[in-house]
């Protein structure tokens, strides 16, 4: 398999940027023309690991919220977001559905929507370090090209 | 964002646009904020016009549905779009019997 496209995004871990992250990949899987179906499971599993990255990662100050994203020839996208904020001490925990550390409304269901969302989902993380989510999924054409 | 009409002891807040956790605080803040005046026997979040929504959506119904109950009330979820019945479904909010 090869990279057909990649593109490179990162801004300060504030809320405006949840909507922003959406919108960018959205523009990025475009040309492999996703059903609308597609295109909303990949906007919602990107909004949960830029919105953790921006609520759990930098709880007492603003940092940095990279994405890295890829298309490869065998309409695979991969879409890799990273901080280096606080980190998950148990990753496994983490991802159990309900889960969550926050007292704030929070549903703890981000990882199992991605998780549902995508083929494919990998988390890294280290404490004091910084997590790395990786997302990825298989585009089927909205049109059919066999 | 949001519209709201109140009719024989109904609250409809009519949502629309995208909810994420850059808009919820918002959205609770106003909704709460309504029924604690009105005290309505029901609150009915309508969701026909909703673009998007992701597990802060979630949370967001959820606290609202902790929120009324509290008040003596109950709730209503109605017009979930296509797009969206993919996150109900996973959300577990059917368990609560708010959905129509
Ligand atoms: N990037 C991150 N940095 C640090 N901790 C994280 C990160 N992402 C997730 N976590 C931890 O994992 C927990 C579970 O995450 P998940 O997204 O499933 O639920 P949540 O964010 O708490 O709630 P929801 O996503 O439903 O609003 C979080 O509560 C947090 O403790
Ligand atoms: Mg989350």
């Amino acid at each position: 398999m090869n990279l057909t496209n990649h593109m490179k995004l990162s801004f300060p871990s504030i809320s405006t940027n949840e909507g922003f992250s959406r919108a960018a990949i959205c523009a990025f899987i475009l040309p492999l023309n996703p059903t609308v179906a597609e295109v909303a499971d990949v906007k919602t599993a990107v909004s949960e690991a830029v919105t953790n990255a921006i609520v759990h990662a930098y709880p007492t100050e603003q940092g940095t919220v990279y994405i890295d994203a890829k298309i490869t020839d065998d309409r695979r996208v991969i879409i890799r977001i990273r901080d280096t904020g606080v980190g998950i001490a148990d990753v496994e925990q983490a991802m159990e559905p309900l889960f969550t550390t926050s007292s704030d409304e929070r549903a703890g269901l981000g990882f199992a929507v991605m998780q549902s969302f995508s083929d494919k989902v990998r988390v890294r993380s280290a404490v004091g370090r910084g997590t790395t989510v990786t997302l990825e999924k298989i585009i089927h054409s909205a049109y059919d090209e066999g | 964002m949001i519209d709201f009409t109140y009719e024989n002891g109904a609250l409809t807040a009519r949502l629309y646009g995208e909810i994420d956790h850059h808009i919820a605080p918002r959205l609770r803040g106003e909704i709460d904020m309504k029924c604690e005046t009105l005290r309505p026997a029901v609150l009915i979040l309508d969701f026909k016009a909703v673009s998007f929504m992701d597990s802060s959506g979630i949370g967001l119904i959820m606290g609202r549905y902790r929120c009324i109950t509290l008040l003596g009330g109950r709730m209503e979820v109605v017009n979930i779009p296509p797009t969206l019945t993919k996150i109900f479904t996973l959300s577990g909010i059917q368990s609560l019997g708010v959905m129509k």
